[in-house]
């Protein structure tokens, strides 16, 4: 791809404009309940729209568009799944969480169950969670800037990481709160306008109509133009059509120069090889995934795939609630009622955003099916754009969804060094706003350093996969913990080790067979549907044989989650443990800020 | 929150003129007999964990609970019936309306408003609730 000034100038305005806004509120925050929870004052749509700019991170703004381009009509359960956590979240845990008055997920853990044990486990299944996130934002920053700059890709991940940790070190979570809510109506813009601007063109040049191989026909997709592809991961394709090409590197283990000949079958073409193709001929497609339109239409083709939608379904519908550096974000709520209409919100603004990265996938089938040979699906959106608009008009909305995912990468990282900072400068250090500061150095450093280190390939931590891992660890803790009364701190923790262990044990055989020939049961990679009644089972037998380490306030908290506002029962954490003599007292008196 | 509102803050005692000779007068105020007072029995009852308080809190979070997993779970059933519903009835996913296919309008659409609605409605419920608990217990 050719140099793209536009996207350069989008994507340092987006930097620049993130640091001054998080600079400008940043003169706001001074105390510690400033850094951690904004001083519980955000009011519900702003911080909808902060949470919504949180969670639209790349797998979102990137990922969706590229898994439709790919699997077709199954890969609309992501979206799906992503806003549908959301209800699970707003009916069972947002105001109750709210009212807890803990300030971080570890806090909850030790407030509603009392031990310092699950405490401290908790705190480090945070970290855990956090830093797994965190390394594939920043390296998908630096793929993004790689690809329109002629820079290596780390200079990208030290962007995003410098404005990050300059914007919570100066505020916390005052100073993203506002960067984040503006990021969100940048990403809506960013993905919007130019799929609108792209269906104009597409329906103005005839639609449908002029289209080589149309999307309901039992064919492969064909190729527009001519097209070089340089395979840079040793890939296996299938092929559907007799296809010509010509080939300079290794198919099948053996060197191939020139003119080539491929009958239906599946080739595996070594790392390194530079495949050309001929204008209208069919496209092969990783191996795995539907190889013609009809079949890319359909939704689930065999158990196997109704299976592996359901465990879908599982995971992201209560993974969403058992994401640290979502719940975060829920503390700054004033009150618990607040809480749930910014949940409600969300609701909107998310399925607002997911309608667009549908259409783009779809309209990335018909003009860029290069990316199924390689198999980076997820660069559609930013490709698409010259694809479909050849000139100006192209690299300009190019460079608006480059700024959009840009700006999703600042954001998601954004929340999840506050959300990581917050439970190492309360749990590992004193929790002075100092402490804060270090713990962000550190949350935003080694991320950005195991990023560096380590080959994007190696973190093969997929966005389902981490929702599993959220569903199975923190969901049944949080669910049970606000609704089941005999609920366990042995319990809890040993749901947490259980689900969690399942899940990384399932990621690991996942990926060692993945190197060597696949021969894991499929399901393994998504095992949510195995894992998540593990998780619940384990925490209710144990809880059930530990009742003599039940709480003995258990009743006064529970009435303090689910208790009206208005009665006041709300006491907050934060101030009882940070606060000043008077905002202490003040909260003695039952009485919080409304 | 007027349970609270009284307080020494409030109503600043009247003060004499400023004189070097006389020693200030001033008025303790224990309680503001102008703020309503109101003996809130139910609320000293929760505050207090009598078995009353505890049966009262008990059936409110049953109330809520109910309310939430019902509509959740209608929602969840739905969506949940649709893998298997073009899994079993494969004609259906080569129904198209306006030259859509109907499984794209299904998930593609389809689902968000539905979502949305439940979240309206159950906000809805579960504010209600809560208003006629808090009504129950001021009264």
């Amino acid at each position: 791809m050719e140099l793209n000034l536009w996207a350069v100038v989008a994507v340092l305005l987006v930097a620049f404009a993130t640091f001054y806004i998080g600079f400008r509120s940043s003169r706001l925050a001074s105390t510690t309940p400033d850094f951690l929870v904004a001083r519980r004052t955000v009011r519900s749509s702003r911080n909808a729209a902060a949470v919504s700019g949180e969670y639209l991170s790349a797998a979102s703004f990137l990922g969706v568009a590229g898994l439709v381009l790919k699997d077709g009509a199954d890969a609309l359960w992501y979206p799906i799944g992503f806003t549908a956590g959301y209800l699970a979240l707003m009916v069972f845990v947002a105001a109750p969480l709210r009212r807890s008055g803990a300030y971080t997920l570890p806090d909850f853990c030790e407030a509603r169950l009392g031990s310092k044990a699950l405490r401290g486990l908790s705190t480090v299944f945070v970290v855990f969670i956090g830093m797994l996130y965190l390394v594939p934002q920043l390296q998908g920053a630096g793929l993004t800037v790689a690809r329109i700059l002629p820079f290596p890709p780390w200079i990208g991940s030290v962007l995003v990481a410098a404005v990050v940790i300059v914007n919570v070190f100066g505020g916390g979570m005052r100073a993203i709160t506002v960067v984040q809510a503006f990021q969100y109506w940048l990403k809506l813009f960013a993905i919007a306008a130019p799929t609108f601007v792209m269906c104009a063109l597409f329906f103005g040049n005839g639609g449908l109509a002029t289209t080589t191989t149309g999307l309901t026909e039992p064919l492969p997709p064909t190729f527009t133009e001519a097209v070089a592809i340089d395979v840079q991961t040793p890939v296996v394709l299938q092929v559907k059509e007799h296809t010509w090409l010509s080939a300079e590197g290794v198919i099948d283990d053996r060197p191939a120069h020139g003119s080539t000949f491929w009958a239906p079958g599946e080739y595996s073409v070594g790392a390194g090889t530079r495949l050309n193709f001929f204008e209208g001929s069919s496209v092969p497609v990783v191996a795995g995934a539907p190889a013609d339109n009809e079949s890319w239409l359909r939704p689930v083709a065999g158990t196997s795939d109704m299976f592996l939608t359901y465990s879908l379904i599982l995971a992201t519908f209560l993974g969403t609630m058992g994401l640290p550096h979502v719940l975060v974000r829920f503390y700054t709520n004033p009150d618990g009622r607040a809480a749930r209409r910014t949940t409600l919100h969300v609701l909107l603004l998310l399925s607002l955003f997911y309608l667009f990265p549908v259409l783009i996938g779809a309209l990335s089938r018909l003009y860029v099916p290069e990316l199924l040979v390689t198999g980076r699906t997820d660069l559609a959106v930013l490709a698409l754009p010259s694809k479909i608009a050849p000139g100006v008009l192209g690299q300009i909305l190019g460079a608006v969804t480059a700024a959009g995912a840009f700006a999703a990468f600042l954001s998601t990282s954004s929340g999840l060094v506050v959300s990581v900072a917050g439970v190492l400068s309360t749990d590992m250090l004193p929790g002075r706003v100092r402490d804060f500061r270090y713990a962000t150095a550190i949350a935003g450093v080694v991320p950005l350093a195991l990023s560096i280190i380590l080959r994007p390939t190696d973190l093969s931590l997929t966005v389902g996969m981490s929702f599993a891992l959220a569903a199975s660890t923190f969901a049944p803790v949080l669910l049970l913990g606000i609704w089941w009364r005999r609920l366990t701190w042995v319990g809890a923790a040993a749901g947490i080790v259980v689900g969690g262990a399942l899940v990384l044990a399932a990621l690991v055989v996942n990926t060692v067979s993945n190197y060597t020939g696949d021969w894991a049961w499929s399901v393994l990679s998504q095992p949510a549907i195995i894992t998540v009644p593990v998780a619940f089972l384990t925490v209710i037998v144990v809880s059930k044989a530990t009742q003599r380490t039940l709480p003995p306030d258990v009743n006064r908290i529970r009435l303090r989650m689910h208790a009206p506002d208005r009665l006041g029962f709300i006491r907050d954490r934060d101030i009882a443990r940070f606060g000043t003599a008077e905002e202490r007292a003040r909260l003695a008196n039952g009485r919080h800020r409304q | 929150m007027s349970r609270h509102a009284a307080g020494p803050g409030r109503g600043e005692p009247a003060t004499f003129e400023e004189s070097p000779t006389k020693p200030r007068r001033k008025r303790v105020v224990l309680a503001d007999s102008r703020a309503p007072v109101t003996v809130l029995r139910t609320a000293m009852e929760l505050e207090e964990q009598t078995s009353y308080g505890e049966e009262l809190v008990r059936q409110f979070i049953r109330v809520q609970l109910k309310a939430g997993a019902k509509l959740w779970g209608l929602g969840v059933l739905f969506l949940a019936a649709l893998p298997a519903a073009f899994h079993f009835l494969p004609h259906l996913a080569e129904l198209s309306f306006a030259g859509v296919r109907l499984p794209w309008i299904v998930l593609g659409i389809l689902p968000y408003p539905l979502l949305f609605g439940i979240g309206y409605l159950y906000n809805a419920i579960a504010e209600r609730n809560e208003r006629d608990f808090v009504d129950m217990v001021e009264k």
